[in-house]
């Protein structure tokens, strides 16, 4: 932030008008509710957080009362540092990410291509491919829970009927494939969400581009590579940002599929089950800390590939 | 290079301006069309799990009279309690028809909230109540292994229920008296049995249940062998694998009975020992041979949807089970009888306590109102309807040995009744229970999932021994 903003010499801030001067106090007046409102709803959760991660507090605290710790629970003998579990989750979190962001990446630009160009029914198309997104999680994936069980779920039942599955030993999606068939569901309910910001992305390229490079006889496949592609960037970056925040914290889906099974807890089911379930808000405050700081990890990675970009 | 692009069409705005609102109408219309979806989704969602619930004996008895009516009426008369009561099975439904008889008799109206169907998904609700010592709740669901955890928040109920309790069975009442204070009421009681099909028995060639677990499995492979050919979705055994509560029920029931302990015994963690890496051992060999893969995701409805739809030899469940597979909904009405659970090499039969228990929150504005309730839902009347009605146990002697309530609940004959209950470890971890427990549960869980009992019980532990100092 600082380098962004160079520093104002002090001499000229003296010399400013009344005017500015008004129009200064203005501003910050004008400023003040969304600064309060900011204060209100982001910095004090979020510091006080940092500050129950001190502490060794816990949900019925008539029992103990509060007391600071200090690093205990970040490096202390059952502090996160030597957390197995949590380092489990992470693993599960960072592998969901992995399959989920790049198979809708890839679906979703296909499916933004192919609503892009200009066909009959393109306005229908468009509306029908937003309806999963727009199903609430929970109820989806409790839909997909029933679907995908292996007794009486629709999915068992039409593979076996169409003998894809075999009758005596079928496979139990859940059960065997927990990570595939939380990845399937989820896959299925954003690839939309990402077709829709890639959609956007790719109205903004002027179509004379195109005609320039048809006269100059380039194919469709030059165009998608040379023109479609590098102008699309921008809009490819926000997606996998937004895309991978929201998957590093995944939450709904695995809780409905799983519970607090614990092969398959991810960070944000690990930190909700010791807050909620433990009740110990001290460490769970310092799980979300940990949180925080893994996918800040993945925010500077993103930011630094963009400036690097934006450099070349 | 980026930044061009965004400058370039500038011309064509007015063009992209339509487009995005052509979007924007298509969205909002896709918006509603899909709320509508959901919401009858959410409707369908919502009526599966209840599908076998309502037993058919609930409709010909009735919830009893409010005893002393008139006396209550006088003194509470319009005030408003919210009871957190029942969600598994047919219970909630029960709930609704107490609170209406209850209403109707006293005056007091009565709001009833089902808990989260999974007992520690329904602790940490309660223990958020507490901590913001929020008044929303007055009468609450106590599990047996709460009243620890939760006394300095729930109202003394000796002064005014000390005659009533007893008339309970005496280890209830010391269990949820804590500090001389009675915190809770015992409200029903529950244990492990074995549900099994006696006419597959039959067929099989088997006079008697079996009586241990190498027998079980063994039954229950012929069974399912034989059912296979014309039921493919039939096994032979299912219980409550899920990674939840009721899996360190099972647990300590199957580890208990093949004489490995009590998970704790006397303060000290005693789960990891060769009968207890055995009996576990032997029950991760069986899932997906006797019973369905996906047995390590069953709650007690799972359980009760396998057994009660015919598609089960062998079931572990509580009590309540009985009168849903005897219901006019079941398919296995007349072909199924109960029986205590199976036990290891070296072991005995043994049941894990559970049940129930009615409390008064300290925050409650309407205690005197609360209590009446609880003094109501816990009286002989309706202990006796909750028996005959629901199969729950009764927790008062009396009532217990009623002749009409044995007959429709054969698991109160001595026989089954008299099995040596096991209790969860929760004496000794007490606060810090819930996290105790799904320290037990999860592990074994991840045995049930292919882990070996060996390499997991070490890490239960000593996760149990830190959580112990």
């Amino acid at each position: 932030m600082s380098s962004v903003a160079t520093p104002a010499p002090t001499p000229r801030r003296r010399r400013r008008t009344r005017l500015q001067r008004r129009q200064t106090r203005l501003a910050w007046l004008l400023l003040l509710p969304a600064l309060a409102a900011v204060a209100f709803v982001a910095i004090y959760p979020l510091g006080k957080t940092v500050y129950q991660s001190f502490t060794d507090q816990e949900f019925l605290a008539g029992v103990s009362p509060t007391k600071w710790v200090g690093l205990h629970n970040y490096f202390g003998a059952s502090g996160i540092w030597h957390d197995a579990d949590f380092r489990h989750s992470i693993v599960v979190t960072i592998k969901f990410t992995l399959i989920t962001v790049s198979f809708e990446f890839v679906l979703g630009l296909i499916i933004a291509l192919v609503v892009n160009s200009s066909f009959r029914g393109r306005g229908a198309m468009r509306a029908v491919m937003l309806v999963p997104w727009a199903i609430p999680t929970v109820v989806a994936a409790q839909m997909w829970k029933w679907m995908l069980d292996d007794t009486f779920g629709v999915v068992s039942d039409l593979g076996k009927k169409a003998h894809i599955l075999s009758r005596s030993n079928a496979p139990s999606w859940l059960a065997d494939h927990p990570l595939m068939s939380v990845s399937a569901v989820d896959i299925w309910k954003t690839t939309p969400f990402v077709a829709l910001l890639l959609l956007a992305g790719l109205q903004v390229i002027p179509t004379d581009l195109y005609e320039a490079a048809a006269v100059d006889g380039a194919n469709k496949l030059h165009q998608f590579w040379r023109i479609t592609l590098p102008l699309l960037v921008p809009a490819i970056l926000v997606t996998l940002i937004f895309r991978t925040l929201d998957a590093l914290r995944v939450f709904d889906v695995f809780y409905v599929f799983f519970g607090n099974r614990p092969d398959t807890q991810t960070m944000a089911i690990y930190d909700q089950s010791t807050i909620v379930g433990d009740g110990l808000v001290g460490y769970g405050a310092a799980l979300s800390v940990a949180i925080f700081l893994v996918i800040s990890l993945f925010v500077v990675i993103y930011v630094t590939v963009m400036r690097v970009g934006d450099q070349a | 290079m980026w930044r061009g692009v965004h400058s370039g069409p500038g011309l064509k705005k007015g063009r992209i301006n339509v487009k995005h609102r052509a979007l924007l109408v298509v969205a909002g219309l896709v918006g509603a069309a899909t709320l509508i979806v959901s919401l009858s989704v959410a409707a369908a969602g919502t009526s599966r799990p209840t599908a076998h619930a309502a037993p058919a004996k609930s409709a010909a008895i009735a919830p009893p009279k409010v005893p002393n009516a008139a006396a209550i009426k006088a003194k509470y008369h319009g005030q408003k309690i919210t009871f957190v009561g029942d969600s598994v099975g047919g219970l909630h439904a029960r709930d609704l028809a107490l609170a209406k008889r209850f209403q109707k008799d006293t005056g007091i109206k009565v709001n009833v909230v089902p808990h989260p169907a999974a007992s520690d998904a329904s602790f940490a609700q309660l223990a958020r109540n507490f901590s913001s010592k929020s008044s929303a709740f007055d009468v609450m669901m106590v599990d047996v292994v709460w009243p620890g955890a939760f006394a300095p928040y729930l109202v003394n109920l000796k002064p005014k229920l000390g005659k009533a309790a007893k008339a309970h069975v005496a280890g209830i009442i010391q269990n949820d008296t804590i500090g001389g204070k009675l915190v809770a009421m015992p409200w029903f009681g529950d244990y492990g049995i074995l549900y099994y099909r006696s006419d597959l028995l039959k067929k099989y060639g088997y006079s008697a249940p079996p009586k241990t677990w190498t027998q079980l499995f063994a039954m229950a492979k012929k069974i399912q062998d034989g059912e296979k050919k014309s039921n493919d979705n039939f096994s032979g055994f299912v219980f409550q694998g899920n990674a939840y509560e009721g899996l360190t029920c099972d647990a300590l029931e199957w580890i208990a009975s093949a004489g490995g302990g009590h998970i704790i015994d006397n303060g000290k963690v005693t789960i990891d020992n060769k009968n207890a890496r055995t009996i576990l051992d032997a029950m991760r060999a069986q899932i997906g041979k006797i019973t369905p893969k996906n047995v390590t995701t069953f709650q007690e409805d799972q359980t009760a949807n396998g057994f009660v739809s015919g598609n089960a030899a062998f079931a572990r469940n509580w009590p309540y089970m009985y009168s849903i597979a005897a219901g006019a909904d079941s398919k296995v009405k007349g072909k199924f009888n109960v029986s205590v659970l199976p036990h290891g090499a070296k072991g005995g039969s043994v049941g894990t306590v559970g049940g129930w228990q009615l409390a008064v929150s300290k925050y409650s504005k309407h205690k005197d109102a609360a209590i009446e309730f609880v003094r109501y839902a816990t009286s002989a009347g309706v202990e006796r309807y909750n028996a005959i009605a629901y199969s729950l146990v009764p927790t008062r002697t009396a009532v217990a040995k009623d002749k009409a309530v044995v007959k429709t609940n054969p698991y109160l004959k001595p026989a089954i009744a008299s099995v040596p209950r096991v209790t969860r470890p929760a004496k000794f971890l007490k606060g810090k229970y819930n996290a105790g427990s799904k320290v037990i549960y999860q592990g074994v869980n991840e045995i049930l999932q292919g882990q070996s009992a060996s390499r997991v019980l070490p890490s239960i532990k000593s996760k149990l021994q830190r959580l112990l100092r």
